[in-house]
């Protein structure tokens, strides 16, 4: 610092090692096979199971591509191998309890598969008779049904509101506030909610469908809102200035042009919604409540639906259990099969919807 | 001493679609090279080819060689992570880490080889890097400041120095002056011609009177045809490019009949 | 963006556009209703809970409902520093590590974590989880029992804090890795390949150029997740045997229970004041999740402002 420094760097840069010795391409393969014959030789000698034989194998893998590339190639490579390898190590571990729990749900759950399964309800049944989720997927249809009902028109217009006419408004932020705060109620709180609601209504100890709709819109509202608005605010502004050129009123613009364009993408929201409360058990548990008949009225009394009657055939299984517990697989299987239907429904519509332009 | 980069036979590719097809060239060390032609020729995918930056983009790859030092940058056994310490380049647009100060930016490069290193040390680097890019006299009282607080040619510089702090052989310039305006535009030719003195230079511009002003040998890169891979048409003197060129597309690039 | 065009002349004299627009700011006003509704009713109906909590529980509403909060705080944070590391690295994975070929597909898979209903991971935790980690349990109040969290006796079924905790961390995994995996592939190239161009190596670019520009991002991400994992209510009721006591021991069978699950689990039998009880504590849940949404809002806001300036 203290001499005059010049303007140009002097530095002597005669020589300029590029290469050095480099591990060959197939170095992770190799170290993964060496860890797999580590792992199976160790766990077979110290008498561990499968977990800990893949447990070793992974740690070998780690360790040696991490020695290998720090002994050959330097410490920032070696540190690059290591981070790379524990991240995917985690990816790997992190993938584990989604297999076990669909083996699991899987194996128990088809062997409770039947047509009975599928058309009778557990009104009066006892014991192994045969019984089935009839009133449960019709409680949960009609739940959820009246929940969509309710939550897209509101999340909708909402959505609209905020985008088409509230850009600078004050209510438009608050609402944009609160509909994030929506997004963070619990389950449960939604359905306490729906009680202490109905309960003014009806009086303690209220039980009816329609609650239940009502605390799924609850956490339904925040979701078609957020996707509707990001697809409102998708839609170029020159085509909404397009159609007022023409003399188009500003309503007809929302509902013709707008809306259409934007459509793929609302349906796409509204299903992963719908996908999303199928599975809430918590709300219908407290308002819903439970029942072994089949109950085609929404606004009254008790309504069985797919979540709860899991619950209660795993946790009160009554006697002999077995057979109560191989329903709560069976229906387990059924609830996870229609939500991935309702995901897989959502890809599709949105390509299927999807506005037919080169753009 | 700075380095010569030989390339022989080299093709570009973004996965199955050849972009650049068949360069042969030498680039002459302590020199600007200065590389021109229309919009999507391939000036800048070549350029990033030489420091092996082109197969950070997914699916991209290369063949043929470029020799550096009589080291093929190619060949498997060289590291591309050293390989870009020592050509080092600086971007179309300026983009020092936002969150980090100036003093941090210059030294960012500098940091990843040694993690400790003396304050004496990083600071006398710091002023010779921001010295070496025009830029001390500016940011010298706030070099603690976030270094997107600086204008556009002073962000521009910061990358220079950040380029030079870690003292490469090659210096690569990605049409460094094209989101500038004209004064921080002349800053950076003025720089061009100081650092030549030690670098070797090469830089893609869009802009023929820069190519003009600051190289001492151009290259013209142009489409084979519309949907072709493209091609380098010339690589001569920039005074015979200028003046007397072997390429009639040469010429008439440069008086502006098309592109 | 679109800007703001003045229809209120057009507005006064269609009257579709009047009605249109009044349906747009009815349906924004259900919300607030509902909201405020929540509120409100939850507070008329948890009052008497809170008033009341004496007569039901010998004790005051805070003694009744602090064991909760304690055991809903700690399964959420055991959920937390589980998942926060996975995510993160699942993340990177999607965002950097996997080719581009496979990094998409390994996102699907990813959101088929957050598709399986909470029900279904509270049996699965029970009858698969829970029994796996038993000899994990015994080991550690084996060898360990100096630290407080793995003081032992260890649990025989499974069915504690710490199984419930790592359910929950599976649970939150997919929504902290989306949030996690969208801002990294959010950095801007510029500032990746200025990190490659000085010779960074691949980590040492997402150390120079991603984990900087997501940090807020990440923060907010598992705050957000922390809300998830506090509210969530199905899986811990079935995972954890409860006994509502206040302990440092992850692995015994006595276990803190939280909110949610104590909720879930006495309000289809409860009557009278027990009722009120019950909303009262579900009031305290709705304090605390709001508190943490708001804060990673807040953190996610201030960054963007920063960044954006």
């Amino acid at each position: 610092m203290s001499q005059t420094l010049e303007k140009k760097p002097a530095p002597s840069r005669d020589a300029m090692p590029l290469s050095g010795p480099r591990m060959p391409g197939s170095a992770p393969y190799l170290v993964a096979a060496a860890a797999l014959a580590v792992g199976v030789g160790l766990g077979m000698i110290l008498g561990g199971g499968l977990i800990a034989m893949a447990i070793l194998a992974g740690l070998t893998f780690i360790v040696g591509i991490t020695v290998w590339a720090w002994a050959l190639e330097g410490r920032r490579s070696g540190v690059d191998r290591l981070v790379m390898s524990v991240v995917w190590a985690a990816f790997a571990v992190a993938l584990v309890p989604l297999a076990s729990l669909v083996w699991t749900v899987l194996s128990n759950g088809i062997p409770a598969l039947s047509a009975e399964f599928f058309t009778y309800s557990m009104r009066g049944v006892i014991g192994d008779e045969p019984g089935g989720i009839y009133h449960a997927l019709i409680g949960t249809l009609l739940i959820t049904l009246g929940a969509t009902v309710i939550s897209v028109p509101v999340g909708i217009m909402t959505a609209i509101y905020i985008v088409e006419y509230g850009r600078t408004a004050r209510l438009a932020k608050a609402i944009t506030f609160l509909v994030d705060v929506m997004t963070g109620i619990p389950s449960i709180v939604a359905g306490l909610f729906a009680y202490a609601l109905f309960v003014l209504i009806f009086g303690p100890g209220v039980r009816l469908g329609f609650g239940g709709s009502v605390a799924l819109s609850l956490l339904m509202i925040p979701v078609v809102v957020r996707a509707t608005e990001e697809m409102l605010k998708l839609v170029p502004d020159e085509l909404r200035e397009a159609s007022y050129a023409l003399g188009v009123p500003k309503w007809r613009t929302i509902v013709k042009v707008v809306l259409p364009t934007s459509l793929s993408g609302i349906l796409t929201g509204v299903t992963l919604a719908i996908a999303r409360v199928i599975g809430e058990t918590a709300p219908l548990l407290i308002i819903a409540g439970s029942t072994d008949s089949v109950n085609f009225n929404l606004f009254a009394d008790r309504m069985q639906t797919l979540p709860v009657f899991i619950y209660y055939a795993y946790t009160q299984p009554g006697v002999p259990p077995d057979p109560s517990i191989e329903r709560a697989w069976g229906a387990a299987l059924v609830l996870i099969a229609i939500v991935m239907l309702l995901n897989l429904l959502a890809r599709v519509v949105g390509k299927v919807f999807a506005p037919k332009t080169g753009r | 001493m700075a380095k010569s980069i030989d390339v022989s036979d080299l093709n570009i590719y973004y996965g199955d679609f050849l972009a650049v097809q068949g360069v042969n060239m030498t680039i002459k060390a302590r020199s600007v090279t200065a590389f021109i032609g229309p919009s999507g020729c391939g000036k800048s995918t070549f350029l990033r080819s030489l420091n092996r930056m082109h197969e950070v983009i997914p699916g991209a790859r290369v063949e043929g060689k470029v020799v550096v030092d009589g080291q093929s940058l190619y060949d498997p056994s060289i590291d591309p992570v050293a390989v870009r310490r020592q050509i080092g380049m600086v971007f179309q647009r300026p983009n020092p880490f936002p969150t980090m100060s100036i003093y941090d930016n210059v030294l960012a490069g500098n940091r990843l080889n040694s993690r400790r290193m003396k304050k004496s040390e990083a600071d006398s680097i710091v002023e010779r890097s921001l010295k070496g890019a025009n830029l001390w006299n500016e940011v010298k009282d706030r070099l603690n400041k976030p270094g997107m607080g600086l204008s556009g040619g002073q962000q521009q510089r910061l990358c220079i120095a950040r380029a030079i702090a870690v003292e490469p052989q090659v210096l690569l310039m990605d049409e460094p002056c094209s989101a500038l305006d004209p004064i921080s535009t002349s800053a950076i030719e003025d720089l061009i011609h100081e650092l030549k003195s030690d670098y070797t230079i090469v830089i893609v511009t869009h802009n023929m009177q820069q190519a003009a002003r600051v190289s001492d040998e151009t290259g013209f890169f142009n489409l084979k045809a519309t949907g072709q891979p493209g091609q380098l048409v010339e690589f001569n003197p920039t005074k015979k490019v200028f003046s007397n060129p072997d390429e009639p597309a040469t010429e008439a690039y440069i008086s502006g009949r098309f592109g | 963006m679109s800007t703001t065009i003045d229809e209120t002349r057009a507005g006064g004299r269609r009257p579709g556009d009047a009605i249109f627009k009044g349906t747009a700011i009815a349906a924004a006003l259900v919300i607030l209703l509902a909201l405020a509704g929540v509120a409100v009713f939850l507070l008329y109906e948890g009052i008497p809970g809170i008033l009341g909590a004496r007569e039901e529980t010998d004790a005051s509403f805070v003694s009744y409902v602090w064991p909760l909060v304690y055991g809903t705080l700690v399964a959420a944070l055991i959920a937390l520093v589980i998942a926060t590391p996975f995510a993160v690295g699942m993340a990177l994975v999607i965002s950097h590590y996997a080719p581009k070929r496979i990094a998409k597909p390994l996102g699907y898979v990813v959101d088929l974590l957050a598709a399986v209903p909470s029900v279904v991971y509270g049996v699965w935790g029970i009858t698969v989880l829970g029994p796996q980690l038993v000899p994990l349990y015994r080991w550690l109040a084996d060898t360990v029992p100096w630290i407080p969290f793995f003081a032992g006796p260890a649990s025989t079924t499974g069915r504690t804090i710490f199984t419930a905790g790592v359910v929950l961390a599976i649970m939150i995994l997919p929504i902290i890795t989306a949030i996690c995996r969208e801002i990294f592939a959010q950095t801007p190239t510029l500032h990746q390949e200025a990190a490659l161009a000085l010779g960074a190596t691949r980590w040492e670019m997402i150390r120079m150029a991603v984990f900087p520009y997501a940090r807020s991002g990440m923060i907010s991400a598992t705050m957000l997740g922390l809300g998830r994992a506090l509210g969530e209510t199905m899986a811990v009721a079935l995972v954890l045997s409860a006994s509502g006591v206040i302990t440092l021991n992850f692995i015994s069978s006595t276990n803190p229970s939280t909110i949610a699950a104590n909720i879930a689990l006495r309000f289809p039998e409860a009557t009278g004041l027990a009722v009120n009880l019950l909303i009262a504590s579900g009031l305290v849940l709705f304090a605390i999740t709001f508190a943490v949404n708001f804060a990673a809002r807040y953190i996610a806001g201030s960054s963007a402002r920063r960044m954006s300036r």
